[in-house]
């Protein structure tokens, strides 16, 4: 079967997600992915959103962390602080899964501004849990399209923490958890150096050349010496992906969105 | 002790220039039509406090309401950025309101603080944050036990605290049910309190016991909105209207359609056009 770079993106970061993990899920991207892993190969895995959805199952992917269909498919539903000072604070979750609009090679993520604070060029929504699941959780995994603005040298600001300047950042602020253990992009499939904590590029997708990663990355680009392709989509993945996105399309189509 | 009345006689008696209000309803039963009400009564110099501004602060700040903002994120949920947000920090229009920005964390526990009747909340975050750096509401604390070096954030303590629920008695206790939020502790933390809901019952007696009921003591005004949380939803009674979000983005990205819309659909129209907007959404009554 023919697939799109969008859907190898979601499919090789389902693939990362395990039936025992407890997953702290980010809209968009991530949402997909999540609920793809628990239509296939991790029908145990626990998704959480941050509106307090704890065990959720939608069968349509949601607009917001809050829809309606999150409360109704979960096994409970707790209050936002209780969300974030036990599941979250408690160490109850193991792997956030993020979105980025700025990133940097060490899995530092800028949700805040486009320029500086004070004076940003584009004003973007913020944190919301974002700081907090990255220290929280046991790691975390980030999936993003690759783009020459948005993977940077350098992040117009540091929202939430990954490996800061690389090598022992996170230990030396009193860090315990992991932080980013993952990047998986249209492209490739991205873990950071062992030492420097630097993303490497791990698998290229199928058709992808390292020229076609370095083009759309602002940082010069690391490859592991031992490249692997990413396997392509099988059959029961891309089959689960597609109907996930028409049921979701023709539910919210349904309900009004256009 | 609650009264039950008109929200236009709710608002006028209960939020004035100046205050500090959390309109709060995560995702999830936004009051919009108190929101609006406000908008109406031309309430001015707000200290805007909401975890997720969400459009209903959109609107507020593109009325130029907002001396002061208070959140975590500032996006259109499942559609984009704000785009009057955006205005009001990019550019100034209508006004340059101060902003205090933090993590979700964070004000989820300042509520809780708040409703604790503490000073402060202190929990383990913003390690590495940039936030740190430009707010500085955010400081540290060394716990005297284990030395761990926690974050601090001042409680929230509003004048007002605005929410939609599904339901009050009437005596005017009110039943929260579904993604409950940050309601409760936003209601307790608040100096005075206004809940709209969609329905007054005669009592809560068939309830079951753990559900999340605010007694009536705790509340000053209940109104009866049916509709009242659209574009938003209330579990149990009318879906999420997902097509007025993406309508808004259209129509906030400029400034005089945003202003024709604001007219049309707020200044010369009352809390009865809510119920005419969920009528299409309704999953039940």
């Amino acid at each position: 079967m023919d697939f799109t770079p969008d859907e190898m993106m979601t499919i090789a970061a389902a693939r990362a997600l395990s039936n025992d993990d407890v997953c702290f899920v980010g809209i968009g991207a991530p949402s997909a992915a999540c609920n793809v892993a628990r239509l296939t190969h991790a029908p145990g895995i626990t998704l959480i959103y941050e509106s307090g959805t704890l065990g959720t199952a939608p069968e349509v992917l949601p607009l917001s962390i809050g829809d309606g269909e999150l409360c109704e498919t979960a096994l409970t539903t707790v209050s936002v602080p209780e969300m974030f000072r036990y599941w979250l604070q408690g160490g109850r979750i193991s792997v956030g899964f993020l979105g980025a609009a700025q990133l940097d090679r060490f899995g530092n993520i800028n949700t805040t501004v486009i320029g500086p604070y004070t004076h940003p060029k584009v004003r973007l929504p913020g944190g919301g849990g974002a700081p907090e699941i990255a220290s929280s959780c046991g790691e975390i995994f980030i999936t993003m399209r690759q783009s020459v603005r948005g993977m940077v040298e350098t992040i117009d600001f540091v929202t939430s923490f990954g490996h800061g300047t690389g090598g022992e950042a996170r230990r030396k602020l009193g860090l315990t958890t992991k932080g980013p253990t993952l990047l998986v992009t249209d492209l490739a499939v991205w873990r950071p150096d062992p030492d420097s904590k630097e993303f490497t590029v791990r698998s290229l997708h199928p058709g992808v050349s390292r020229a076609m990663v370095q083009d759309s990355c602002g940082w010069r680009v690391r490859f592991a010496g031992d490249l692997e392709e990413t396997p392509p989509p099988s059959h029961l993945e891309l089959q689960t992906l597609r109907d996930l996105y028409a049921r979701t399309k023709a539910a919210h189509r349904a309900q009004g969105a256009a | 002790m609650t009264c039950i009345m008109s929200l236009g006689d709710a608002v006028a008696e209960l939020i004035a220039d100046g205050n500090a209000v959390a309109f709060e309803g995560f995702t999830h039963l936004i009051p919009m039509a108190a929101a609006h009400e406000t908008i109406r009564q031309g309430r001015r110099d707000l200290t805007l406090i909401r975890m997720t501004p969400d459009i209903i602060y959109d609107q507020m700040i593109g009325m130029g309401m907002a001396r002061k903002l208070v959140f975590s994120f500032a996006g259109n949920p499942g559609v984009g950025l704000l785009r009057r947000l955006r205005d009001t920090v990019e550019n100034g229009w209508p006004n340059r309101p101060e902003i205090e920005e933090h993590s979700h964390a964070a004000m989820a526990n300042a509520y809780e603080a708040g409703a604790a009747g503490l000073p402060c909340a202190i929990f383990r975050g913003y390690l590495g944050s940039d936030l740190r750096k430009v707010n500085p509401s955010i400081r540290t604390v060394t716990c005297p036990f284990t030395g761990e070096i926690l974050a601090a954030v001042p409680a929230i303590r509003p004048d007002v605290a605005v929410i939609h629920a599904q339901k009050a008695s009437r005596r005017g206790d009110v039943l929260v049910e579904g993604i409950v939020g940050v309601q409760k502790e936003a209601v307790l933390a608040a100096k005075r309190v206004l809940v709209t809901v969609e329905e007054v019952v005669d009592d809560f007696d068939d309830l079951h016991p753990n559900l999340c009921v605010l007694p009536h003591w705790t509340i000053s005004a209940v109104c009866p909105v049916p509709g009242g949380a659209h574009p938003s939803y209330a579990h149990g009674h009318y879906r999420r209207d997902n097509a007025a979000y993406l309508e808004w983005d259209k129509v906030s990205a400029d400034r005089d359609s945003f202003l024709g819309w604001m007219k049309a659909n707020v200044l010369d129209v009352g809390p009865e056009a809510f119920a005419e907007r969920v009528r299409p959404l309704r999953t039940k009554g």
